[in-house]
Protein backbone atom coordinates (compact mmCIF):
# COMPACT_ATOMS: atom_id res chain seq x y z
CA UNK A 1 0.00 0.00 0.00
CA UNK A 2 1.47 3.00 -0.70
CA UNK A 3 2.46 5.91 2.03
CA UNK A 4 -0.40 7.96 2.84
CA UNK A 5 0.62 10.49 5.69
CA UNK A 6 -3.18 11.62 5.15
CA UNK A 7 -4.36 8.07 6.46
CA UNK A 8 -1.83 8.24 9.19
CA UNK A 9 -2.98 11.33 10.66
CA UNK A 10 -6.40 9.89 11.34
CA UNK A 11 -4.75 7.90 14.10
CA UNK A 12 -3.59 10.84 15.89
CA UNK A 13 -6.59 12.24 18.02
CA UNK A 14 -4.75 15.78 18.46
CA UNK A 15 -5.17 16.57 14.76
CA UNK A 16 -8.67 16.80 14.74
CA UNK A 17 -8.13 19.82 16.92
CA UNK A 18 -7.44 23.40 15.44
CA UNK A 19 -5.12 26.34 16.33
CA UNK A 20 -5.55 30.24 17.13
CA UNK A 21 -9.65 30.68 16.28
CA UNK A 22 -9.93 27.47 13.74
CA UNK A 23 -6.88 26.86 11.77
CA UNK A 24 -5.77 23.71 10.89
CA UNK A 25 -3.02 21.90 13.05
CA UNK A 26 0.25 22.09 11.23
CA UNK A 27 2.68 20.27 13.32
CA UNK A 28 6.81 20.59 12.77
CA UNK A 29 7.76 20.64 15.59
CA UNK A 30 8.25 16.52 16.46
CA UNK A 31 12.19 17.39 16.85
CA UNK A 32 11.18 18.60 20.19
CA UNK A 33 8.25 16.40 21.03
CA UNK A 34 5.88 14.10 19.01
CA UNK A 35 2.63 13.73 18.55
CA UNK A 36 0.93 10.45 19.77
CA UNK A 37 -1.00 7.74 18.18
CA UNK A 38 -4.25 6.64 19.79
CA UNK A 39 -2.89 3.17 20.11
CA UNK A 40 -0.29 4.44 22.47
CA UNK A 41 -2.67 6.85 24.33
CA UNK A 42 -5.19 3.53 25.42
CA UNK A 43 -2.07 0.82 25.82
CA UNK A 44 -1.17 4.03 28.73
CA UNK A 45 -4.79 4.54 30.06
CA UNK A 46 -5.47 0.38 29.63
CA UNK A 47 -2.17 -0.39 31.81
CA UNK A 48 -3.62 1.77 34.75
CA UNK A 49 -7.43 0.47 33.96
CA UNK A 50 -6.74 -3.37 34.01
CA UNK A 51 -2.97 -4.17 34.90
CA UNK A 52 -1.78 -1.41 37.07
CA UNK A 53 0.72 -3.47 40.05
CA UNK A 54 4.15 -3.05 40.67
CA UNK A 55 5.78 -4.98 38.35
CA UNK A 56 9.02 -7.04 39.54
CA UNK A 57 7.35 -6.86 42.87
CA UNK A 58 4.00 -8.59 43.55
CA UNK A 59 2.72 -12.23 44.73
CA UNK A 60 -0.21 -11.58 42.58
CA UNK A 61 -2.06 -11.84 39.49
CA UNK A 62 -1.77 -7.73 38.37
CA UNK A 63 1.64 -7.91 39.56
CA UNK A 64 2.43 -10.94 37.05
CA UNK A 65 0.63 -9.08 34.18
CA UNK A 66 2.66 -5.75 35.28
CA UNK A 67 5.85 -7.46 35.23
CA UNK A 68 4.43 -9.76 31.76
CA UNK A 69 3.82 -6.02 30.32
CA UNK A 70 6.83 -3.96 30.86
CA UNK A 71 9.30 -7.65 29.93
CA UNK A 72 6.79 -7.96 26.66
CA UNK A 73 7.84 -3.92 25.75
CA UNK A 74 11.33 -4.29 26.70
CA UNK A 75 11.19 -7.35 23.78
CA UNK A 76 10.00 -5.06 21.41
CA UNK A 77 12.28 -2.20 22.20
CA UNK A 78 15.68 -4.96 21.63
CA UNK A 79 13.68 -6.20 18.77
CA UNK A 80 13.75 -2.49 17.38
CA UNK A 81 17.34 -2.03 17.96
CA UNK A 82 18.53 -5.32 17.00
CA UNK A 83 19.66 -5.68 20.40
CA UNK A 84 19.13 -8.42 23.04
CA UNK A 85 16.55 -8.20 25.77
CA UNK A 86 19.30 -7.87 28.87
CA UNK A 87 20.51 -4.92 27.18
CA UNK A 88 17.46 -2.56 27.04
CA UNK A 89 17.70 -0.45 30.17
CA UNK A 90 14.40 2.04 30.96
CA UNK A 91 15.20 5.32 31.53
CA UNK A 92 13.08 8.82 32.45
CA UNK A 93 14.51 9.86 29.15
CA UNK A 94 17.74 10.21 27.47
CA UNK A 95 19.09 13.06 29.20
CA UNK A 96 18.65 10.52 32.48
CA UNK A 97 20.47 7.95 30.15
CA UNK A 98 23.01 10.14 29.40
CA UNK A 99 23.84 10.91 33.31
CA UNK A 100 23.45 7.91 33.57
CA UNK A 101 25.87 6.51 32.20
CA UNK A 102 28.55 9.75 32.92
CA UNK A 103 27.34 8.93 36.62
CA UNK A 104 28.49 5.26 36.58
CA UNK A 105 31.65 5.55 34.84
CA UNK A 106 32.56 7.87 36.95
CA UNK A 107 32.10 5.36 39.77
CA UNK A 108 34.22 2.92 38.17
CA UNK A 109 37.05 1.83 40.92
CA UNK A 110 40.67 1.77 39.38
CA UNK A 111 40.91 -1.95 37.49
CA UNK A 112 37.17 -1.32 36.12
CA UNK A 113 37.19 -1.19 32.30
CA UNK A 114 35.89 2.27 32.53
CA UNK A 115 37.34 3.89 35.11
CA UNK A 116 38.64 7.01 34.23
CA UNK A 117 41.63 9.34 35.42
CA UNK A 118 43.48 12.40 35.07
CA UNK A 119 44.57 13.00 31.31
CA UNK A 120 42.13 10.53 29.76
CA UNK A 121 40.38 12.17 27.13
CA UNK A 122 36.55 12.35 26.45
CA UNK A 123 35.29 13.05 22.85
CA UNK A 124 32.26 14.99 21.84
CA UNK A 125 31.19 17.30 19.01
CA UNK A 126 30.37 21.02 18.53
CA UNK A 127 26.63 19.74 17.71
CA UNK A 128 25.63 17.93 20.55
CA UNK A 129 22.22 18.82 22.16
CA UNK A 130 23.10 20.04 25.72
CA UNK A 131 22.02 16.13 26.92
CA UNK A 132 25.06 15.22 25.45
CA UNK A 133 27.52 17.52 26.10
CA UNK A 134 27.05 18.89 30.26
CA UNK A 135 27.21 14.99 31.69
CA UNK A 136 30.24 14.82 29.96
CA UNK A 137 31.94 18.36 30.97
CA UNK A 138 30.61 17.73 34.32
CA UNK A 139 32.32 14.11 34.23
CA UNK A 140 35.38 15.31 33.09
CA UNK A 141 35.61 18.05 35.72
CA UNK A 142 35.35 15.51 38.40
CA UNK A 143 37.58 13.03 36.95
CA UNK A 144 40.44 15.44 35.84
CA UNK A 145 39.41 13.67 32.21
CA UNK A 146 40.38 16.14 29.23
CA UNK A 147 37.27 17.39 26.99
CA UNK A 148 37.79 17.55 23.59
CA UNK A 149 35.29 17.64 20.38
CA UNK A 150 35.03 17.81 16.54
CA UNK A 151 34.28 21.10 14.72
CA UNK A 152 31.47 21.43 12.30
CA UNK A 153 32.43 23.31 9.34
CA UNK A 154 30.02 25.90 7.89
CA UNK A 155 28.34 23.69 5.76
CA UNK A 156 26.67 21.97 9.07
CA UNK A 157 28.83 18.61 8.57
CA UNK A 158 31.48 17.62 11.25
CA UNK A 159 34.68 18.19 10.27
CA UNK A 160 36.53 14.58 10.60
CA UNK A 161 39.99 16.15 8.72
CA UNK A 162 41.39 15.76 12.23
CA UNK A 163 39.80 13.06 13.31
CA UNK A 164 43.53 11.16 14.29
CA UNK A 165 44.28 13.81 16.30
CA UNK A 166 41.05 14.74 18.15
CA UNK A 167 40.51 10.57 19.15
CA UNK A 168 43.84 9.26 20.12
CA UNK A 169 45.17 6.59 22.46
CA UNK A 170 44.35 8.66 25.07
CA UNK A 171 40.22 8.67 24.43
CA UNK A 172 38.52 6.44 26.38
CA UNK A 173 34.88 8.01 25.45
CA UNK A 174 33.66 9.07 22.24
CA UNK A 175 29.85 10.19 22.47
CA UNK A 176 27.98 11.71 19.16
CA UNK A 177 24.80 12.37 18.24
CA UNK A 178 23.78 10.19 15.33
CA UNK A 179 21.15 13.29 14.00
CA UNK A 180 21.73 16.82 14.79
CA UNK A 181 18.40 18.28 16.34
CA UNK A 182 19.75 21.74 14.65
CA UNK A 183 20.96 21.26 11.36
CA UNK A 184 19.56 17.95 10.28
CA UNK A 185 22.55 16.19 9.37
CA UNK A 186 23.24 12.29 9.63
CA UNK A 187 26.82 11.40 10.91
CA UNK A 188 29.24 9.56 9.11
CA UNK A 189 29.42 6.19 11.77
CA UNK A 190 31.18 3.77 10.35
CA UNK A 191 34.73 5.80 10.21
CA UNK A 192 34.21 7.34 13.54
CA UNK A 193 33.41 4.38 15.36
CA UNK A 194 36.45 2.39 13.94
CA UNK A 195 38.91 5.33 14.64
CA UNK A 196 37.16 4.90 18.53
CA UNK A 197 36.88 1.01 18.81
CA UNK A 198 41.09 1.18 17.13
CA UNK A 199 42.19 3.85 20.12
CA UNK A 200 40.44 1.01 22.35
CA UNK A 201 37.68 3.74 23.65
CA UNK A 202 33.99 3.22 23.88
CA UNK A 203 31.32 4.77 21.21
CA UNK A 204 28.16 6.39 23.14
CA UNK A 205 25.63 7.26 20.48
CA UNK A 206 23.00 10.46 20.84
CA UNK A 207 20.11 8.13 18.89
CA UNK A 208 16.73 10.88 19.63
CA UNK A 209 16.89 12.35 16.37
CA UNK A 210 17.46 9.06 14.40
CA UNK A 211 15.60 5.65 15.70
CA UNK A 212 12.11 7.10 15.63
CA UNK A 213 13.27 8.42 12.16
CA UNK A 214 14.92 5.73 10.39
CA UNK A 215 16.08 2.21 11.06
CA UNK A 216 19.14 1.90 13.69
CA UNK A 217 20.33 -1.50 13.80
CA UNK A 218 23.14 -1.48 16.89
CA UNK A 219 25.05 -4.28 15.69
CA UNK A 220 25.48 -3.18 12.06
CA UNK A 221 26.68 0.16 14.00
CA UNK A 222 28.85 -1.67 16.05
CA UNK A 223 28.40 1.03 18.62
CA UNK A 224 29.05 0.61 22.42
CA UNK A 225 25.83 2.52 23.80
CA UNK A 226 22.94 3.78 22.10
CA UNK A 227 20.42 6.13 24.21
CA UNK A 228 16.84 7.83 22.71
CA UNK A 229 13.95 9.02 24.28
CA UNK A 230 10.19 7.43 23.75
CA UNK A 231 8.51 10.45 23.88
CA UNK A 232 10.11 11.50 20.08
CA UNK A 233 8.71 8.54 18.91
CA UNK A 234 5.43 8.45 19.19
CA UNK A 235 5.87 6.90 22.58
CA UNK A 236 4.69 8.79 25.75
CA UNK A 237 6.83 11.40 27.89
CA UNK A 238 8.52 9.77 31.31
CA UNK A 239 10.44 7.16 29.28
CA UNK A 240 13.79 6.43 27.60
CA UNK A 241 16.13 4.03 26.46
CA UNK A 242 19.63 2.77 27.31
CA UNK A 243 21.00 0.72 24.91
CA UNK A 244 24.51 -1.37 26.18
CA UNK A 245 26.51 -4.08 24.99
CA UNK A 246 25.81 -7.28 27.20
CA UNK A 247 29.48 -6.89 28.09
CA UNK A 248 29.61 -3.64 29.27
CA UNK A 249 26.42 -2.98 31.05
CA UNK A 250 27.97 -6.26 33.06
CA UNK A 251 31.12 -4.31 33.84
CA UNK A 252 29.84 -0.87 34.70
CA UNK A 253 28.97 0.17 38.06
CA UNK A 254 25.36 1.34 38.66
CA UNK A 255 24.37 4.78 39.42
CA UNK A 256 21.20 4.97 41.36
CA UNK A 257 20.77 2.53 44.01
CA UNK A 258 17.62 1.22 46.25
CA UNK A 259 15.07 -1.08 45.80
CA UNK A 260 15.43 -3.98 42.85
CA UNK A 261 18.46 -3.41 41.41
CA UNK A 262 20.41 -5.41 44.22
CA UNK A 263 21.08 -9.08 44.99
CA UNK A 264 21.64 -9.07 48.27
CA UNK A 265 22.21 -6.85 50.80
CA UNK A 266 23.18 -6.43 54.91
CA UNK A 267 23.47 -3.70 57.43
CA UNK A 268 26.85 -2.70 55.77
CA UNK A 269 26.82 -3.88 51.75
CA UNK A 270 24.81 -4.72 48.85
CA UNK A 271 25.30 -6.65 45.75
CA UNK A 272 24.06 -5.83 42.48
CA UNK A 273 21.31 -7.41 40.32
CA UNK A 274 22.64 -8.35 36.53
CA UNK A 275 21.90 -5.86 33.85
CA UNK A 276 19.55 -3.94 32.89
CA UNK A 277 17.53 -4.48 36.44
CA UNK A 278 21.25 -2.77 38.12
CA UNK A 279 20.38 0.06 36.19
CA UNK A 280 16.61 0.42 37.41
CA UNK A 281 16.28 0.96 40.94
CA UNK A 282 12.54 2.31 41.82
CA UNK A 283 9.00 1.56 40.78
CA UNK A 284 9.65 1.98 36.70
CA UNK A 285 7.14 4.57 34.70
CA UNK A 286 4.98 1.12 33.89
CA UNK A 287 2.49 2.85 31.59
CA UNK A 288 4.68 4.99 29.41
CA UNK A 289 7.37 2.36 29.08
CA UNK A 290 4.06 -0.30 28.32
CA UNK A 291 3.14 3.14 25.64
CA UNK A 292 6.26 3.03 24.37
CA UNK A 293 6.39 -0.75 23.14
CA UNK A 294 2.89 0.10 21.42
CA UNK A 295 4.80 2.67 19.90
CA UNK A 296 7.37 1.39 18.36
CA UNK A 297 5.20 -1.81 16.87
CA UNK A 298 3.27 1.34 15.66
CA UNK A 299 6.20 2.55 14.04
CA UNK A 300 7.33 -0.71 12.76
CA UNK A 301 3.59 -1.58 11.20
CA UNK A 302 4.10 1.74 8.81
CA UNK A 303 7.55 0.30 7.94
CA UNK A 304 10.28 2.84 9.78
CA UNK A 305 12.12 2.54 6.10
CA UNK A 306 9.00 3.59 4.62
CA UNK A 307 9.21 6.59 7.40
CA UNK A 308 12.41 8.02 6.46
CA UNK A 309 11.75 7.97 2.72
CA UNK A 310 8.48 10.08 3.84
CA UNK A 311 10.84 11.98 5.56
CA UNK A 312 13.40 12.64 2.38
CA UNK A 313 10.86 13.30 0.58
CA UNK A 314 9.10 16.18 2.40
CA UNK A 315 12.51 17.95 3.61
CA UNK A 316 13.98 18.05 0.22
CA UNK A 317 10.47 19.71 -1.03
CA UNK A 318 10.43 21.82 1.81
CA UNK A 319 13.89 22.81 1.38
CA UNK A 320 13.64 24.17 -2.19
CA UNK A 321 10.96 25.87 -1.37
CA UNK A 322 12.21 27.74 1.34
CA UNK A 323 15.74 28.61 -0.70
CA UNK A 324 13.45 30.22 -2.97
CA UNK A 325 12.67 32.81 -0.32
CA UNK A 326 14.59 35.88 -0.30
CA UNK A 327 16.45 36.58 2.47
CA UNK A 328 15.99 32.70 3.69
CA UNK A 329 19.00 31.23 4.87
CA UNK A 330 19.20 27.42 5.78
CA UNK A 331 21.71 26.56 8.70
CA UNK A 332 22.61 23.29 7.77
CA UNK A 333 22.94 20.90 4.76
CA UNK A 334 21.06 21.59 1.92
CA UNK A 335 21.63 18.69 -0.02
CA UNK A 336 20.18 15.86 0.92
CA UNK A 337 22.87 13.11 1.55
CA UNK A 338 23.31 11.96 5.05
CA UNK A 339 20.76 13.88 6.28
CA UNK A 340 17.22 14.16 8.00
CA UNK A 341 13.99 15.95 8.29
CA UNK A 342 15.06 18.99 10.65
CA UNK A 343 15.65 22.05 8.53
CA UNK A 344 16.38 25.08 10.58
CA UNK A 345 16.82 28.39 8.99
CA UNK A 346 17.10 32.69 9.20
CA UNK A 347 15.18 35.40 7.82
CA UNK A 348 16.63 38.42 7.04
CA UNK A 349 16.57 40.57 10.58
CA UNK A 350 13.50 39.33 11.93
CA UNK A 351 14.11 37.47 15.21
CA UNK A 352 12.98 34.04 15.26
CA UNK A 353 10.93 34.21 18.33
CA UNK A 354 9.00 37.05 15.97
CA UNK A 355 8.98 34.51 12.96
CA UNK A 356 7.85 31.95 14.94
CA UNK A 357 4.74 33.61 16.52
CA UNK A 358 3.66 34.67 13.48
CA UNK A 359 3.52 31.08 12.11
CA UNK A 360 2.12 30.12 14.96
CA UNK A 361 -0.90 32.60 14.31
CA UNK A 362 -1.10 30.26 10.90
CA UNK A 363 -1.45 27.42 12.78
CA UNK A 364 1.95 26.82 12.07
CA UNK A 365 3.86 25.12 15.28
CA UNK A 366 7.95 25.47 15.12
CA UNK A 367 10.35 25.87 17.57
CA UNK A 368 12.92 28.94 17.87
CA UNK A 369 15.86 29.79 19.88
CA UNK A 370 18.79 27.63 20.12
CA UNK A 371 17.46 24.40 20.73
CA UNK A 372 19.34 23.52 23.65
CA UNK A 373 22.56 23.85 20.91
CA UNK A 374 23.75 27.03 21.91
CA UNK A 375 27.86 26.15 21.36
CA UNK A 376 26.44 25.41 17.57
CA UNK A 377 23.94 28.03 17.01
CA UNK A 378 27.54 30.20 18.13
CA UNK A 379 29.49 28.50 15.93
CA UNK A 380 26.95 28.71 12.78
CA UNK A 381 27.17 32.68 13.18
CA UNK A 382 23.38 32.80 14.26
CA UNK A 383 21.83 33.87 17.48
CA UNK A 384 19.12 31.36 16.90
CA UNK A 385 17.56 30.13 14.24
CA UNK A 386 13.99 28.56 13.62
CA UNK A 387 13.63 25.04 13.29
CA UNK A 388 11.20 23.21 11.27
CA UNK A 389 10.70 19.61 11.63
CA UNK A 390 8.99 16.37 10.42
CA UNK A 391 7.69 13.23 10.76
CA UNK A 392 5.26 10.42 9.41
CA UNK A 393 2.35 12.22 9.60
CA UNK A 394 3.53 15.36 7.43
CA UNK A 395 2.34 16.31 4.26
CA UNK A 396 3.76 18.30 1.26
CA UNK A 397 0.34 20.67 1.72
CA UNK A 398 2.06 21.64 5.79
CA UNK A 399 5.25 22.23 3.90
CA UNK A 400 3.50 24.49 1.40
CA UNK A 401 1.18 26.26 4.36
CA UNK A 402 4.85 27.01 6.12
CA UNK A 403 6.26 28.89 3.40
CA UNK A 404 3.63 30.68 2.52
CA UNK A 405 3.47 31.59 6.13
CA UNK A 406 6.76 32.59 6.40
CA UNK A 407 6.70 34.68 3.04
CA UNK A 408 3.65 36.59 4.76
CA UNK A 409 5.97 37.15 7.92
CA UNK A 410 8.31 39.04 5.76
CA UNK A 411 5.69 41.09 4.92
CA UNK A 412 4.23 41.92 8.33
CA UNK A 413 7.63 42.43 9.72
CA UNK A 414 9.21 44.77 6.81
CA UNK B 1 -5.48 39.71 12.71
CA UNK B 2 -5.58 38.69 15.97
CA UNK B 3 -1.79 39.06 15.68
CA UNK B 4 -1.81 42.81 15.99
CA UNK B 5 -2.78 42.45 19.65
CA UNK B 6 0.44 41.61 20.02
CA UNK B 7 2.42 43.31 17.16
CA UNK B 8 1.21 47.12 17.89
CA UNK B 9 2.03 49.62 16.01
CA UNK B 10 3.92 51.52 18.52
CA UNK B 11 6.16 47.89 19.45
CA UNK B 12 7.20 47.76 15.52
CA UNK B 13 8.17 51.31 15.27
CA UNK B 14 10.51 51.22 18.17
CA UNK B 15 11.92 48.09 16.66
CA UNK B 16 12.79 49.72 13.55
CA UNK B 17 13.78 52.78 15.19
CA UNK B 18 15.53 51.89 18.83
CA UNK B 19 15.91 54.55 21.05
CA UNK B 20 18.62 55.43 23.40
CA UNK B 21 20.63 51.90 21.70
CA UNK B 22 23.83 53.48 21.86
CA UNK B 23 26.32 52.61 25.36
CA UNK B 24 26.86 55.48 27.13
CA UNK B 25 30.54 55.98 28.02
CA UNK B 26 29.59 57.45 31.59
CA UNK B 27 27.33 55.30 34.24
CA UNK B 28 27.05 54.44 37.68
CA UNK B 29 25.91 50.74 36.80
CA UNK B 30 26.26 48.34 33.98
CA UNK B 31 24.66 45.33 33.73
CA UNK B 32 24.24 42.38 31.24
CA UNK B 33 20.97 40.27 30.91
CA UNK B 34 20.49 37.38 28.98
CA UNK B 35 16.98 34.86 28.12
CA UNK B 36 18.45 31.44 28.40
CA UNK B 37 15.77 30.46 26.65
CA UNK B 38 15.99 32.53 23.34
CA UNK B 39 19.42 33.20 24.01
CA UNK B 40 18.32 37.32 23.81
CA UNK B 41 20.85 39.58 25.46
CA UNK B 42 20.95 42.99 26.64
CA UNK B 43 23.78 45.44 27.73
CA UNK B 44 22.24 48.22 29.83
CA UNK B 45 24.19 51.39 31.11
CA UNK B 46 22.09 53.55 33.89
CA UNK B 47 22.67 56.88 35.83
CA UNK B 48 21.30 57.80 38.76
CA UNK B 49 21.60 61.53 39.61
CA UNK B 50 20.21 63.37 42.69
CA UNK B 51 17.03 59.99 43.19
CA UNK B 52 16.67 61.53 39.32
CA UNK B 53 17.16 58.35 36.94
CA UNK B 54 19.13 60.78 34.19
CA UNK B 55 20.30 58.41 32.19
CA UNK B 56 19.38 55.01 30.25
CA UNK B 57 21.14 53.31 27.23
CA UNK B 58 21.50 49.81 26.02
CA UNK B 59 22.67 47.46 23.39
CA UNK B 60 21.25 44.20 22.34
CA UNK B 61 19.74 41.21 19.93
CA UNK B 62 16.58 40.11 20.44
CA UNK B 63 13.22 39.94 19.36
CA UNK B 64 11.21 42.75 18.33
CA UNK B 65 9.21 42.79 21.93
CA UNK B 66 12.51 42.81 23.61
CA UNK B 67 13.90 45.17 21.66
CA UNK B 68 10.83 47.43 22.13
CA UNK B 69 10.47 46.69 25.35
CA UNK B 70 13.51 48.24 26.82
CA UNK B 71 13.21 51.47 24.16
CA UNK B 72 10.24 52.09 25.82
CA UNK B 73 11.89 52.27 28.94
CA UNK B 74 14.52 54.28 28.26
CA UNK B 75 11.94 57.11 27.17
CA UNK B 76 9.08 56.19 29.96
CA UNK B 77 11.62 56.32 33.25
CA UNK B 78 14.54 58.95 32.09
CA UNK B 79 13.95 61.89 33.98
CA UNK B 80 11.41 60.60 36.44
CA UNK B 81 12.47 60.27 40.42
CA UNK B 82 13.92 56.63 41.16
CA UNK B 83 10.76 55.84 43.53
CA UNK B 84 8.40 56.73 40.30
CA UNK B 85 10.02 54.51 38.54
CA UNK B 86 9.53 52.02 40.69
CA UNK B 87 6.25 52.18 40.78
CA UNK B 88 5.78 52.12 36.80
CA UNK B 89 8.20 48.93 37.02
CA UNK B 90 5.63 47.33 39.53
CA UNK B 91 2.49 48.70 37.25
CA UNK B 92 4.20 47.02 34.04
CA UNK B 93 5.15 44.01 35.54
CA UNK B 94 1.87 43.37 37.09
CA UNK B 95 0.48 43.85 33.40
CA UNK B 96 2.55 41.23 32.00
CA UNK B 97 1.77 38.77 34.56
CA UNK B 98 -1.96 39.40 34.41
CA UNK B 99 -2.67 36.83 31.11
CA UNK B 100 -4.50 39.99 30.19
CA UNK B 101 -6.52 40.36 32.67
CA UNK B 102 -5.62 43.82 33.59
CA UNK B 103 -5.72 46.79 30.89
CA UNK B 104 -3.22 48.45 32.62
CA UNK B 105 -3.24 52.79 33.44
CA UNK B 106 -2.13 54.65 30.19
CA UNK B 107 -1.26 57.50 32.32
CA UNK B 108 1.25 55.94 34.09
CA UNK B 109 2.34 53.16 31.41
CA UNK B 110 2.40 55.59 28.48
CA UNK B 111 3.50 53.79 25.55
CA UNK B 112 4.66 50.66 27.54
CA UNK B 113 0.95 50.12 27.44
CA UNK B 114 1.37 49.11 23.50
CA UNK B 115 2.93 45.42 25.60
CA UNK B 116 -0.06 44.89 26.79
CA UNK B 117 -0.86 41.85 24.26
CA UNK B 118 2.40 40.08 25.45
CA UNK B 119 0.25 39.22 28.90
CA UNK B 120 -2.07 36.95 26.83
CA UNK B 121 1.37 35.28 25.66
CA UNK B 122 3.05 33.47 27.95
CA UNK B 123 6.04 32.49 26.13
CA UNK B 124 6.77 35.77 25.31
CA UNK B 125 6.32 37.74 28.83
CA UNK B 126 9.89 37.20 29.88
CA UNK B 127 10.94 39.04 26.26
CA UNK B 128 8.85 41.90 26.99
CA UNK B 129 10.57 42.06 30.82
CA UNK B 130 14.15 41.10 30.10
CA UNK B 131 15.02 44.91 29.29
CA UNK B 132 13.14 45.79 32.68
CA UNK B 133 14.45 43.61 34.95
CA UNK B 134 17.94 44.78 33.77
CA UNK B 135 16.87 48.04 34.81
CA UNK B 136 15.61 46.79 38.11
CA UNK B 137 19.21 45.36 39.14
CA UNK B 138 21.50 48.28 37.30
CA UNK B 139 19.12 50.64 39.44
CA UNK B 140 20.09 48.66 42.69
CA UNK B 141 23.53 48.64 42.38
CA UNK B 142 23.73 52.09 41.21
CA UNK B 143 21.96 53.58 44.16
CA UNK B 144 24.26 50.92 46.57
CA UNK B 145 27.09 52.90 44.71
CA UNK B 146 25.74 56.21 45.75
CA UNK B 147 25.53 55.09 49.22
CA UNK B 148 29.41 54.34 49.39
CA UNK B 149 30.50 57.42 47.51
C1 LIG C 1 19.84 15.06 19.85
C2 LIG C 1 19.11 15.14 21.15
N1 LIG C 1 19.67 14.63 22.27
C3 LIG C 1 19.06 14.67 23.45
C4 LIG C 1 17.82 15.23 23.60
C5 LIG C 1 17.19 15.26 24.96
O1 LIG C 1 16.00 14.52 24.98
P1 LIG C 1 15.13 14.44 26.31
O2 LIG C 1 14.80 15.84 26.67
O3 LIG C 1 13.93 13.65 25.92
O4 LIG C 1 15.96 13.75 27.33
C6 LIG C 1 17.20 15.77 22.49
C7 LIG C 1 15.87 16.43 22.61
O5 LIG C 1 15.63 17.50 22.06
C8 LIG C 1 17.85 15.72 21.25
O6 LIG C 1 17.28 16.23 20.14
Amino acid sequence: MAYDPLVIRKDFPIFDRSIRDGKRLVYLDSGATSQKPAVVIDAESNFYRKHNAAAHRGAHQLAEEATEAIESAREVVANFLSGTVDEIVFTKHSTEALNLLAYSIGNSPVGNKFHLKAGDEIVVSEMEHHANLIPWQELAKRTGAVLKWFEVNPDGRLDLSNIDSVVTSRTKIVALTHQSNVLGTINPLAQLVKRTHDVGAIFILDACQSVPHMPVNVAALDIDFLVFSGHKAVGPTGVGVLWGRASLLAELPPFLFGGSMIESVTMTDATWASAPRKFEPGVPNMAQIVGLGTALNYLTDIGIQEIHNHEINITSYAISKLQEINELRIVGPTDMNLRGGAVSFTLGEIHPHDLGQFLDNSGVAVRTGHHCAWPLTRKMGVAATTRASFYLYNTLDDIDVLVDAVSDAQKYFA
Amino acid sequence: MQLDNLYQEVILDHYKHPQNKKLSANYDAQVHHVNPSCGDEIDLNLTIKDGIVSDISWDGVGCSISQASVSILTELLTGKKIDEAYLIFDQFVALMQSKGAVSGDEMVLEDAIALAGVSKYPARIKCALLGWMAFKDASVQAQAKSKLD
